[in-house]
């Protein structure tokens, strides 16, 4: 790796203007699990690196039933996981945080960095999506909140400008009769990085038979994670039924624009966003029912 | 060049200081600086896990922690692993059940494991495939690596 | 996942009670011993050849072709060799030129213009990540500074990387230097097909006549690595005396230093190679690449350099196996007895020539007793990296076909796929399409214990579920091997030898020794001996260490008991032939004296006791398996799940069963990696495109059941013990038994390799529209 700076930011404020001062010459070091690899392969440059580890609001999560979630951009994944809350009020979050690497992956990397990273398979995004999460970003001119499906913009390219810096994400606090899934399909069984992935989120009428509302996520079928907004829409209102996830999963398939690349050719890749959403949808029913459900790799349990 | 930025961690129960370039990882300041080469590297960005050491308690890749990052961290390697004149129960339910070949994955598979144990005291099988999936080993076909992972968890459970 | 069966269940195999002129009521033998190097291994001890620490070490890093196939116009180091820390810098220009001279390495000959290239390129880079130029410096960061600084001017030229493409005549043309060779004769043009071989016996035409079934295939199968996780290293110290040391990570530390010393020139006593323990190597780690790039990095700077490839060098700059295509056409009566076979394999060598299709050929009908048989094999040249050995190079592609073909005519002709196998078994007397003619191999009985077995008795219940079976062959090789023992005043006895230990075979080894001298494998302490202290052997491969290097102990230890006898013998004031040896107690008349009170004795008669043997034996020792595997076939997205998995095997005899079976399952679960998910994907330029462990998909632990195993043995009879060697042939059959057991989960024959959920589901696509 080429020489390179290194500074630990102790506050936002301290960060933001190690960023701002460096621009594209300095890069963020979260768990370092991507940005230490595209920098010893020289697909990233960067003089300075700046770790924002030891900033006291980037790392944690805080939870409250009314409030919802906040959790800090550099937050280890393994935290979310091992957190029985997070995982009954946000599962589609625990999906991913517990496939993205192995353990001693999950031990450093964070979904904040997954997010930055930008990458179109990332596996928290569609989750994130699901979840209808915001990003807190703060910059020289203070702080913005962006949805994440509105924060990617190209692979390895996202919203954040000279000097800004992802600090928490915020989940909108999570009623009864929700559930959600986020499932990818790889073809080992773990450490792969996603063909597609799929990530659900629904609402339930009272009578848990039909589907008030629901939020899609896709990775790896565009240049950037995928909002499938119209299949979302197109949900509200249907019966939570088998038929209903069949369709919701070829109206997702229309949607999806994959390229072919050594992960898999474009035509299997939109026959498997077609599965995932299915199979995923059903997923996050059987949990908005208290359904508990397996841990199946691509969630073939469906 | 960059200064080179001293750093204080605890490594395997002993103050350990170094002097390191912000660019060195963890591993490299482990192998090269304190000569702690237990610690192997077999692909340098975190697919393989034979560079698994244990950060805080937490099993980490140390070819993707920079030695700067150690600062105040308390580290456990494989030379950490073995009690005093003792095997670990691991590393004896490894060699009892010839859980290596090569032996070059062994010492990122044994520290994984104990994080595993030391989480999960009776993992199943598919806990330990599950968790053990960071490792690479070309070796064995995992079966008798997972045996012994059993095994040991066996022996701890004995032992308290 | 897989019912768990105790080891002891799993030898199956009847001890004979004399066999090959010794005693087989062993001691030693067939248990389960810690082994030797264990402790070191398990603690971090153990020194690797990336471990090597020693005062002004300097770092080596090589700059890699970014094309797939171009010419070397201009190199301009004069910016590296300028860079503050930078010690040396060197290009093909600094070997010696070795314009087609060729060497014998043991293992077979080589072009040393080709090998040299392949350490550093020459005009012509053929392949991407073909080495081009090298660096040494302080640190490895700033080598790999220093390698962006090196200029190199190239015109790229057109590549090919698919075998059947190069073949054509229109092919972009590798080498204008290379003539197809066939039936003993070179050809007038230059050509990518180095060789085209030729095998034939009976008369082809009559039996395909007679036959009652004909079925004709074509099968692909993609490049793969070896995927050792210890990528390459070397350290190399160029003396101020002009001696060469070499620390390195080798198959062969005999073989490195032969063709250290021919590639650069130099005397061979001039060279020591010494082995380090070798982070595996399954036949990747026989040819040269780091040791001799370093040894003139070194002379040039006068320190100590250290070369580590990175795991996405290990990928592109050194040795897969061949990506091939293979044709077999068999025909059978309606009995099932095969009349004819027919096979036509093109295997790809990479950038050079020299692949593996003289063993592809070999092992193609090498498990059944086929009276009429053709093969033609070719060895193509294109713009990949030059393939190297792995685990029965070139038997898994040939095996993938012909198996799978065997499986089709089972379905055919209604006969069970273990019946159908029976009934054409290979077994004494059967000559191969190549010539030789089996002695006693155990085929037939691997076969019977598979039916027999558990697995093949068990019902497979489930939707989209199958079961398939399919029988593997290699040759397990003989060669050279020497071994030298001295005995320790207490009866122990510390053993060096030449074969590098890459998955316990100190302890095979040792317990042979053991055995023979009647004291427990504990007594003995084996160890690697680099080329100064140890007599000539040669590489660990062909399955060939239990054998070969294990003969040489039992060598050792006869020559040992001899001397033990006349030390006896002086004591007893007897002849020395007077004096018996059994269970590792000395006798005449009444008098008795165990070994290790002799040993005890052997100041006070004459000093130190040194045995030593060398040995050539004749091999191969034909090692034949079976392997049983149960699949489950996502029907949504053709996904292959392993339920189970049974090896079987004729290993001879297991001297430590418990590394048998290791070898039985590793080899099982690097056949599955290479039939489901591995490949070298090459873009539309020649590119590699998944040079990373993330990319390249070897399983885990999580992909995988257990791998049961069942050890048969039928003694070699060439071997005092019976070993036949067991390393090589678990590879060879689990494509083929996946792509049956795929087929009767999913209705499907997979004729390419890997067989990726993609090619699954696509399969099973084509077949659906067709209904």
């Amino acid at each position: 790796m080429k020489d390179i700076e290194y500074a630990a930011a102790r506050s936002v404020d301290e960060a933001v203007g190690l960023l701002a001062a460096r621009g594209d010459k300095a890069r963020i070091l979260a768990g370092g699990t991507d940005i230490l690899v595209q920098l010893r392969e020289g697909l990233r440059d960067a003089d300075l690196i700046v770790d924002v580890k030891k900033i006291p609001e980037l790392v944690g999560l805080s939870h409250d039933a009314k409030r919802g979630l906040r959790l800090g951009a550099s937050t280890p994944c393994y935290r979310i996981y091992r957190d029985a809350k997070i995982c009954a009020a946000y599962p589609a979050l625990a999906d991913a945080a517990r496939i993205i690497g192995g353990w001693q992956i999950q031990s450093r990397a964070s979904i904040g960095g997954n997010l930055c990273n930008s990458s179109p398979a990332a596996d928290s995004i569609p989750a994130l999506i699901a979840h209808d999460a915001r990003c807190v970003i703060a910059g020289p001119s203070g702080r913005r909140t962006v949805p994440v499906a509105e924060f990617c913009t190209a692979p390895g390219r996202n919203v954040l400008a000279r000097g800004e810096l992802l600090v928490t994400l915020e989940f909108p606090p999570v009623g009864d009769g929700e559930g959600a899934r986020y499932l990818r399909f790889i073809p080992r069984n773990e450490m792969d990085i996603a063909v597609v992935g799929a990530g659900v989120w629904v609402k339930l009428n009272a009578a848990k038979d039909t589907i008030a509302a629901a939020r899609i996520g896709l990775a790896a079928v565009a240049p950037t994670p995928l909002p499938a907004t119209e299949v979302g829409a197109w949900l509200a209102g249907k019966p939570a039924t088998a038929a209903t996830f069949a369709e919701a999963g070829d109206r997702a398939r229309r949607l999806a624009k994959p390229i072919s690349d050594m992960r898999s050719p474009a035509e299997y890749r939109l026959h498997i966003v077609g599965v995932l959403v299915t199979r995923a949808l059903a997923g996050a029913v059987d949990r908005a029912r208290g359904i508990v459900i397996g841990h199946s790799p691509n969630g073939q349990e469906h | 060049m960059v200064k080179k930025t001293h750093v204080s961690t605890t490594i395997n129960g002993e103050t350990a200081e170094f002097l390191c370039e912000p660019r060195q990882s963890l591993l490299e300041i482990l192998r090269d600086t304190l000569e702690l080469t237990g610690s192997k590297e077999g692909c340098n960005n975190g697919n393989c896990g034979a560079c698994t050491v244990l950060m805080d308690g937490l099993p980490v890749n140390s070819c993707l922690v920079l030695a700067v990052e150690a600062e105040g961290a308390t580290i456990t390697t494989i030379e950490g692993i073995a009690e005093q004149a003792h095997l670990h129960p691991l590393q004896q339910c490894f060699l009892e059940n010839a859980a290596l070949q090569c032996g070059i994955c062994t010492p990122g598979f044994i520290v994984a494991a104990k994080a595993l144990l030391d989480r999960n005291p009776k993992p199943t099988e598919h806990d330990i495939r599950f968790e053990l999936a960071g490792n690479l080993c070309r070796c064995t076909g995992y079966d008798k690596i997972v045996r012994a992972v059993q095994d040991a968890a066996a022996a701890l459970e004995g032992k308290h | 996942m897989a019912t768990k069966t105790s080891p002891d269940k799993k030898k199956t195999g009847k001890a004979a009670d004399t066999t090959n002129g010794e005693p087989q009521a062993f001691k030693v033998i067939g248990t389960r011993p810690i082994r030797h190097d264990g402790v070191d291994k398990v603690t971090g001890r153990a020194i690797y050849g990336a471990d090597v620490q020693m005062a002004g070490l300097v770092h080596g890093r090589i700059l890699r072709s970014p094309h797939a196939h171009a010419r070397i116009k201009a190199i301009d180091m004069s910016a590296a060799e300028k860079m503050p820390g930078v010690v040396a810098v060197v290009t093909g220009k600094d070997m010696p030129d070795l314009r087609d001279k060729m060497a014998d390495l043991g293992e077979g000959t080589v072009n040393l213009a080709h090998l040299g290239a392949n350490c550093l390129a020459h005009g012509k880079v053929l392949y991407k990540g073909q080495a081009v130029a090298a660096v040494a410096a302080t640190s490895p960061h700033i080598a790999e500074e220093a390698l962006k600084k090196i200029k190199v001017e190239y015109e790229p030229l057109p590549a090919v990387t698919w075998v059947l493409d190069a073949m054509k005549d229109d092919a972009p043309l590798l080498h204008d230097n290379v003539f197809t060779s066939e039936m003993g004769k070179l050809g007038k043009q230059p050509s990518n097909i180095a060789v085209h071989l030729h095998f034939e016996k009976g008369d082809v035409e009559k039996g395909f006549a007679e036959a009652d079934v004909t079925i004709e295939r074509e099968y692909k199968t993609a490049s793969v690595h070896q995927g050792y996780i210890e990528p390459h290293v070397s350290t190399a110290l160029w003396n101020h005396d002009c001696h060469l040391t070499i620390w390195t990570s080798t198959q062969g530390a005999f073989t490195a230093r032969q063709q250290t010393a021919e590639l650069l020139q130099i005397a061979i006593s001039q060279v020591t190679v010494v082995p380090c323990e070798i982070g595996g190597g399954f036949g990747g780690k026989i040819s040269v690449y780091l040791e001799p790039v370093a040894a003139i990095l070194s002379r040039k700077c006068g320190r100590p350099v250290k070369m580590i490839m990175n795991r996405n060098e290990v990928f592109e700059g050194t040795g897969p196996t061949p990506g091939s295509f293979v044709r077999v056409k068999l025909g059978a009566k309606k009995d099932g007895r095969l009349v004819a076979g027919e096979a036509w394999l093109a295997y790809d060598a990479g950038a050079f020539p020299g692949g593996m299709i003289g063993p592809g050929c070999m092992c193609v009908f090498s498990c059944y007793d086929l009276p009429n048989a053709r093969v033609d094999g070719y060895d193509v040249v294109l713009n990949k990296p030059k393939t190297a050995a792995y685990r029965a190079p070139g038997a898994t592609q040939a095996a993938f076909a012909c198996e799978s073909v065997i499986d089709e005519l089972a379905e055919k002709l209604g006969i069970d796929p273990i019946e159908l196998r029976l009934k054409n078994a290979a077994r004494e007397g059967t000559r191969r399409v190549d010539g030789p003619t089996y002695p006693r191999v155990g085929l037939v009985e691997t076969l019977e214990a598979a039916r027999n077995s558990d697995h093949w008795r068990s019902k497979l219940t489930g939707k989209n579920r199958g079961r398939g079976i399919a029988c593997g062959y290699w040759f397990n090789i003989g060669l050279k091997s020497s071994a030298a023992a001295n005995v320790n005043p207490d009866g122990t006895v510390t053993l060096v030898e030449g074969s590098t230990d890459i998955g316990g075979t100190r302890t095979s080894v040792a317990m042979q020794l053991a055995e023979t001298l009647g004291i427990a494998a504990e007594d003995v302490h084996p160890q690697v001996g680099d080329t100064d202290s140890v007599g000539y052997t040669d590489v660990t491969g062909g399955s060939r260490v239990t054998f070969a290097t294990g003969l040489a102990a039992y060598e050792v230890g006869l020559d040992i008991r001899r001397q033990m006898a006349a030390r006896a013998a002086m004591l007893w004031e007897c002849k020395p032939e007077e004096v018996t040896f059994a269970d590792g107690v000395f006798r005449r008349g009444d008098k008795s004296t165990s070994f290790k009170e002799l040993a005890g004795k052997m100041h006070q008669t004459g000093g130190a006791v040194v045995g030593r043997a060398t040995v050539d034996p004749e091999g191969p020792s034909h090692g034949f398996g079976a392997h049983i595997a149960d699949v489950e076939v996502d029907p949504d997205t053709g996904k292959v799940t392993v339920l189970r998995y049974t090896a079987l095997q004729d290993a001879g005899r297991a001297i430590h069963p418990s590394y048998v079976e290791g070898q039985m399952q590793g080899g099982s679960v690097q056949g599955i990696g290479w039939a489901l998910n591995e490949e070298y994907f090459y873009d539309d330029s020649g590119r590699m495109r998944n040079a990373s462990y993330l990319d390249y998909r070897m399983p885990t632990a999580f992909d995988l059941p257990m791998i049961d195993t069942i050890i048969v043995e039928v003694p070699n009879p060439a071997h005092p013990y019976g070993v036949r060697g067991v390393g090589e042939t678990p590879i060879v059959a689990p494509p083929a038994a996946l792509a049956a057991a795929i087929y009767r989960a999913a209705g499907v024959r997979l004729r390419e390799l890997p067989m990726a959920p993609h090619r699954v589901w696509t399969a099973k696509k084509m077949t659906n529209d067709e209904c």
